[in-house]
């Protein structure tokens, strides 16, 4: 073999690099810089994806909802037994809903009335924090009880248990039986500002029979689609003529839209995250040129003494790698941690991703491998007799 | 009949300067035998030094014929160049051209890293060298530690670390005062007993008279002897 070897080669551009510690850190700054808006900007949209993603999910998972609008079509509890024997739904909960006014002692408040049974709790994952939620022989006996959201609670009971004392919905009197687990509001909805009845006395509540909303949910999430066409299909079946009338949404179908907003805002932001890093790159190759034409004359005397034009290129292209590779490794380091300190002052969700941060170091070290071969093949074709002249 | 180490015939080079054709070297014959000590001198712009230029492998004939060590150096790409460079020949600078970053070691140890030489090995061959010139105490100092004299004998070190056919000499006496100068002329005719094959390009006659043989060139002829410069025209 008559060559230099690789590890020499990354030894020689250690030590030149070292030996100009100052430019090359002035040098890897636009690097580190690049790499680090990466994967601030990039963990920050993840972030905020997975947000989103865990709202949609606190709705219930794998579920399907069934919107009916105007007076032309009323979903029958027979027609709902028909839905719930379909073979891909593990549960289905049909509510009445509504705006009523709520009163105890002196406050009152507007609260969203939710009519429905036993299931719901299942179907919208919908926890009791204290107490129970409604079960099925509630709905059958017309039972005045009430499972009320935490927001609720904190308005009419403050610290007190609310579990056993009574409210007046619309002049009735209920008993509160449970409190719900706080879901916080999702998609502009407010989940614990609520009143949980069952169906049969909503009903009565809002004086009118008819089921404007069922939720069905699926057994697994692979069959969703499946059990959207089954669902589908059943409602064309009973309601022929109408399908104006009524929509099926299946929540997956939302979860998509937003993956797919967040996706597009990841890429948006991690693309113009990318510009600072081809700024670096631009600066490596400015640097690697002044670092040629300064050491001429050194390149001359690695000429004479034997050195290829292969010898020369390796040296000053993995000079610039690097740089850039150091920069990207330290750029790794800093995104993370100026990640974590806007996570902890700014309260926002941050995801870091391993891929993300292999990625944006791999693209540093391609950045070093496209920006230092100009230089390097500049440096590598000079003559060497002009070279050993340069002063 | 030994082959002479470097054979030498007819070579031409002509560069184009500001749209005149200069003749930098006219039809140039000459034969080196190996172990010997050859003074070449001639006046600046004589040719001398794209003489050296071709004797060193670092630029081709327009024509004619070099053979170095029997291998034809008009027909090699600039990588064959670099290796014949590297194995068969050790150049002395004038201004030394250490590389200034290096320590006297590493500066020695050069040749052998771009030979693939392993580290240990190259280590020892690189001390043994300095040793050889008298520097051995000094090996990890940078160039800008060492006098001049001890950074000719360094660059001498390094030029012959890689055991070459030929060493080449270029003014290695001209960045030095007289006293040191003579030190490296011994430095050199020691080497030339040692059966080093050593050619030394001067303008300077009194070191061109140092070496066992001398030739001139001017205008880019050259005349075994000094010929005519130191004759009738008398330039020195």
């Amino acid at each position: 073999m008559n060559s230099l070897g690789i590890l020499q080669s990354i030894k020689m551009a250690l030590r030149s690099i070292q030996s100009n510690k100052l430019r090359s850190a002035l040098t890897m700054l636009g690097m580190i810089i690049g790499v680090s808006s990466v994967i601030v900007l990039v963990s920050i949209a993840q972030g905020s994806a997975k947000n989103v993603t865990s709202q949609i999910n606190q709705l219930g998972t794998n579920l399907l909802t069934i919107n009916t609008f105007g007076t032309d079509l009323t979903l029958t509890e027979d027609k709902i037994n028909v839905l719930s024997k379909l073979n891909g739904v593990k549960a289905l909960s049909p509510v009445v809903s509504g705006r009523v006014n709520v009163k105890k002692d002196r406050t009152t408040s507007q609260v969203t009335l939710t009519g429905t049974n036993a299931d719901y709790s299942k179907v919208r994952d919908t926890k009791v924090s204290n107490g129970r939620f409604i079960n099925d022989l509630d709905i059958e006996y017309r039972q005045k009880i009430a499972v009320i959201g935490s927001e609720t609670a904190s308005t009419f009971f403050g610290a007190e248990n609310p579990v056993g004392h009574y409210i007046q919905i619309e002049g009735t009197s209920f008993k509160v039986v449970g409190v719900l687990v706080s879901k916080g509001s999702s998609l502009g909805q407010s989940g614990d500002n609520v009143v949980i009845v069952p169906l049969s006395t909503g009903q009565r509540l809002v004086k009118s029979t008819s089921i404007n909303q069922v939720y069905l949910q699926g057994k697994s999430e692979d069959q969703m689609d499946f059990v959207m066409n089954e669902v589908e299909m059943a409602m064309a079946s009973m309601y022929p003529g109408k399908s104006d009338s009524y929509s099926v949404t299946n929540q997956q179908d939302i979860m998509d839209t937003m993956s797919s907003v967040s996706s597009t805002m990841t890429m948006m932001l991690g693309g113009i995250a990318s510009i600072s890093l081809l700024v670096g790159g631009i600066g490596i190759m400015n640097i690697m040129l002044v670092s040629v034409s300064e050491r001429t004359k050194e390149i001359g005397i690695r000429k004479a003494i034997g050195a290829k034009r292969r010898d020369v290129l390796l040296q000053f292209l993995i000079e610039a790698v690097v740089l850039s590779g150091v920069g990207g490794l330290i750029g790794i380091l800093a995104g993370v941690g100026i990640g974590k300190i806007l996570s902890s002052i700014l309260s926002l969700t941050v995801s870091f991703t391993s891929s993300v941060m292999l990625l944006s170091f791999l693209f540093s070290l391609a950045v070093g491998v496209v920006f230092g071969v100009f230089p390097a093949n500049k440096a590598s074709k000079l003559n060497p007799i002009q070279a050993l002249r340069y002063e | 009949m030994v082959r002479p180490i470097i054979q030498i015939s007819n070579l031409m080079k002509t560069y184009k300067l500001g749209g005149e054709t200069v003749h930098a070297l006219n039809n140039v014959s000459l034969e080196i035998e190996k172990g010997e000590f050859l003074a070449i001198i001639g006046p600046s712009g004589s040719g001398k030094s794209t003489l050296m230029n071709m004797i060193g492998c670092l630029d081709r004939p327009n024509a004619g014929k070099y053979l170095l060590d029997g291998k034809d150096i008009g027909k090699m790409n600039d990588n064959q160049l670099a290796t014949i460079r590297n194995q068969k020949i050790g150049f002395i600078f004038q201004n030394f051209n250490l590389l200034t970053k290096l320590t006297a070691l590493e500066n020695v140890e050069l040749p052998m890293l771009y030979r693939g030489v392993p580290a240990k090995e190259r280590r020892e061959r690189a001390l043994a060298g300095l040793s050889k010139v008298g520097l051995k105490e000094r090996a990890g100092h940078l160039p800008t530690q060492l006098s001049g004299g001890q950074q000719q004998r360094v660059a001498i070190a390094r030029a012959l670390v890689g055991n070459p056919a030929i060493l080449l000499a270029d003014e290695p006496t001209g960045a030095l005062d007289s006293k040191t100068s003579k030190e490296i002329l011994q430095v050199m005719k020691e080497l030339n007993e040692l059966g080093h094959t050593i050619v030394l390009i001067t303008h300077d006659l009194a070191i061109a008279k140092e070496a066992r043989r001398m030739v001139s060139i001017q205008d880019g002829q050259l005349q075994e002897n000094g010929g005519e410069l130191i004759g009738n025209f008398a330039i020195y």
